[in-house]
């Protein structure tokens, strides 16, 4: 397969200049890719696709025939990143993570922002995810937001903006491991000479990041574990995929009893105590004594026993209240607040519907805008403008009028695309990119992250739950010194 | 040296039953096979031939009720792709992988994507074949379930889930072993009228050919006699497939997971599977055809879950009671 008759379209492309020339870094991929003989391509991304299956790296779909699993589709053409602009975004990335901790560990203690009148008060109060429960509470080393998957996108500008900051209980990670391992393992040729940054000590820095949380007094070799929802759950591969390479416990709650304000689970030799949780639960979930009563995954007592220092959770309870999409506006501010320094990275201008100016601007452009609720995800509770029917318009505009602090607005951003095979042949598709951010001693970011690619021709939306599916990112390292 | 970590009751439980479904899904498919291969040996009525197998699943009742009278094609699909028969292959190997999937992070890679890739097989296949396929199918059942357990024994630990492993196969085994003796004595003693006819040794063959123990029995015994037969599958002490042989195995393991010495218990389990061991230690192949080996094999049985429901309250239901006296034993 060649890339003679490829067209970027007037699309930004990863891959190739506005001119259609290939970008330097790409150069070697692309001739490789070129000297492959007729259909191995094809062969690669089909001996891929049964890997998965057989792997059983599987998603379950919510409202699908109970217990349905689908593969989350992958696409061989990797997505590069320029080593010194992966440089720039990790900086950019720890100043984001830094003065978000910050905000959120004000909220719950001196609420010295609001007082400040930088962010208004009743937008954290009514922010869906705020939870006045965690007020007072001092998480180990102050850290709220432990892993966090922010989402990237590059706009027809050329330029990186943060579309989203995914504080709560992000996933996707185990994919950027797995499509790594299944790119050596189909395709190993497009490897050669690369300078590819590996990405495999994640399980390593994850541990070490949750162990050094450990509440005081745990034993030296704290005992961590991981708190599924169960096997149900979309993401329960992901769940067993990390505790497995931690090497540590995968726990449902009812494996685990709080006694004495002490977590501990239940073993074939009676109970043991639990010093680190990292949770997959949401907040509501997490303990029907804290949050919802009727959830039947949690823990009661959990939070009494995090509450008394005596157990860690990663991430930490009411981390959310950041993750609310008016309150992503103010993250500008916040780094200017907080660390005293102009933001990096960009935020994509938000328009706020409960400014009355704001909204009015809105209602009259809702066919150029994307408009979002600002607590849902993937993908779901938003209208893409450009793409939408009247009628769908309407229904947004009623949605905005009955309340508007649930909605914001952006500019349809035309998302860069990557070459994607469809079809047997190359076509580009859009993209976004989420790296994962570590934040213990201190904050680090993988290599990359997971770039996920809207299969659908002409769609904006990645989200694996709506036709997405996935690329390995490589970042290249400027210097083989950089491949460790 | 550092020390294995605890290990959760749920997942003790689930990868017990992982090993029972794989090893029963096997046993199925040996059955079947056997009978397959038996009926172009013998001139008999199917329902005459194909009903038995269904008496030594123990589905007799059901099986009744939605099939009716047994022949190949209904007693094939009933134990093999009938998804309402919570004991057909394809149940056993949905349930092995849904236990296996819940515990992936536990067993080993290799194991998960084994029992994955038949389970898979499995559903693709889903319609009844043609029946010149069948023999190859069970086959191909039967090398799965193997390389299962292979690829278990070669890449998992063998530390305290694996011995939970072990005693879920070693259960299942004495109990299918046990069933289908049992069936298959009560139907072949009264058939006066084949004894001492070549059909006799066909059908004592294929008692044996359906625990894989007909070349091992042949090296040790010789001639076929039901009398060494039924020594050879209750208490042959090296034929991994005889009950003696399976208790010792659980035993061992029983013990590798507590840590008492052997010969001795602190746990009611440990008590139980002893009992059940030590007859089987010192009883007398004799003895127990002139109680009757039917009553026999149903006390056994009853043993057997005796064990089973043992194991499973003292490592996953654990009382509180159980736990003060585990602590008080253990300090």
């Amino acid at each position: 397969m060649r890339f003679d008759s490829y067209q970027t379209q007037g699309f930004r492309d990863e891959m190739f200049d506005d001119a259609g020339v290939v970008r330097p870094e790409a150069r070697l991929l692309l001739d490789t890719i070129e000297s492959l003989e007729e259909g191995q391509l094809l062969q690669c991304q089909r001996a891929a696709e049964r890997l998965l299956l057989q792997m059983g790296i599987t998603f379950n779909v919510y409202g699908d025939s109970a217990g349905a699993e689908r593969i989350f589709p992958f696409d061989l053409i990797p997505r590069i990143v320029r080593n010194d602009e992966w440089t720039w975004i990790e900086r950019g990335l720890k100043q984001r993570i830094h003065a978000l901790n910050e905000f959120i560990d004000d909220i719950y203690h001196d609420q010295k922002i609001l007082k400040d009148k930088i962010i208004p008060a009743e937008v954290i109060h009514s922010a869906a995810f705020y939870r006045p429960q965690c007020t007072g509470i001092n998480p180990p080393r102050r850290i709220w937001c432990h892993i966090t998957g922010t989402d990237l996108v590059r706009h027809s500008d050329g330029l990186i903006y943060v579309l989203e900051d995914n504080l709560r209980v992000p996933s996707g990670v185990s994919y950027v491991l797995e499509n790594r391992d299944l790119m050596k393992r189909t395709f190993p040729q497009v490897f050669e000479g690369s300078r590819v940054r590996p990405v495999d000590d994640y399980p390593s820095n994850l541990l070490e990041m949750l162990e050094s949380i450990a509440p005081r007094g745990a034993a030296d070799k704290p005992t961590v574990v991981l708190l599924t929802p169960g096997m149900y759950n979309s993401a329960y591969f992901e769940h067993s995929f990390l505790a497995q390479q931690m090497g540590i416990q995968l726990v449902e709650g009812r494996d685990l009893e709080v006694q004495d304000d002490a977590v501990w689970m239940r073993t074939t030799k009676g109970l043991r105590r639990v010093d680190v949780i990292y949770r997959r639960i949401d907040d509501d979930f997490l303990d029907p004594l804290a949050f919802r009563e009727d959830s039947l995954l949690g823990v009661p007592g959990l939070v009494g026993a995090y509450r008394a220092g005596r157990v860690a959770l990663a991430n930490a309870p009411g981390n959310g209240v950041a993750d609310d999409k008016v309150v992503y506006a103010y993250v500008p501010d916040m780094i200017r607040y907080y660390e005293g320094e102009e933001p990096i990275l960009l935020n994509v201008p938000t328009f706020l519907c409960w400014r009355a100016e704001d909204r009015q601007h809105v209602l009259a452009n809702l066919d150029k805008l994307v408009v979002k609720s600002a607590n849902e995800a993937g993908g779901y509770g938003m209208l893409v403008g450009p793409h939408s029917t009247a009628a769908e318009r309407e229904e947004f505009a009623a949605k905005i009028a009955a309340n508007p602090r649930n909605y914001i607005a952006q500019p349809t951003l035309a998302l860069s695309r990557v070459p994607t095979v469809v079809d047997g042949q190359f076509e580009g598709r859009h993209v976004d990119l989420r790296p994962y951010i570590l934040y213990g001693k201190e904050i680090n970011v993988l290599p990359g992250g997971l770039t996920r690619v809207a299969l659908r021709k002409g769609s904006l939306v990645v989200n694996s739950s709506q036709g997405g599916g996935s690329k390995d990112t490589w970042v290249l390292a400027a210097s083989s010194g950089d491949m460790g | 040296m550092r020390e294995n970590p605890p290990l959760l009751s749920r997942v003790a439980d689930s990868v017990y039953w992982m090993a029972r479904y794989i090893e029963r899904a096997e046993n199925v498919a040996r059955f079947i096979g056997v009978n397959l291969n038996l009926q172009l040996d013998l001139p008999m009525e199917p329902a005459q031939q194909w009903q038995p197998l269904i008496d030594t699943s123990g589905d007799t009742e059901e099986f009744k009720k939605r099939y009716g009278e047994a022949s190949q094609a209904k007693v094939v699909e009933f134990l093999t792709y009938d998804a309402a028969n919570a004991n057909s292959i394809a149940s056993c190997l949905r349930a092995a992988r849904e236990n296996a999937r819940s515990v992936r992070e536990a067993i080993s890679s290799e194991m998960w994507t084994q029992v994955n890739s038949m389970y898979l097989e499995m559903q693709a296949q889903r319609r009844m074949p043609d029946p010149g396929q069948l023999p190859e199918i069970f086959r191909a059942i039967r090398l799965g379930c193997h390389l299962f357990q292979g690829i278990t024994d070669a890449t998992m630990s063998h530390s305290e889930p694996w011995h939970f492993v072990r005693m879920g196969r070693k259960l299942e085994r004495a109990d299918k072993t046990s069933r289908i003796l049992d069936v298959k004595y009560f139907i072949l003693l009264p058939s006066a009228r084949v004894v001492g006819t070549p059909y006799d040794d066909i059908h004592w063959s294929a008692v044996l050919k359906s625990v894989s123990g007909f070349g091992m029995y042949r090296k040790k015994h010789g001639r076929i006699s039901p009398r060494d037969i039924v020594d050879f599958l209750l208490m042959d002490r090296d034929f991994p497939r005889s009950i003696r042989f399976c208790i010792h195995c659980a035993d061992e393991s029983l013990h590798a997971i507590t840590g008492s010495p052997m010969g001795s218990f602190v746990y009611p389990s440990e008590q139980v599977m002893g009992l059940l061991r030590a007859e089987l230690d010192f009883t007398s192949v004799d003895r127990i055809l002139s109680g009757g080996l039917h009553e026999y094999l149903d006390s056994l049985q009853e043993k057997l879950n005796t064990v089973d429901n043992s194991v499973l309250d003292d490592f996953v239901t654990r009382r509180e009671v159980d736990e003060a006296t585990v602590a008080q034993t253990q300090s």
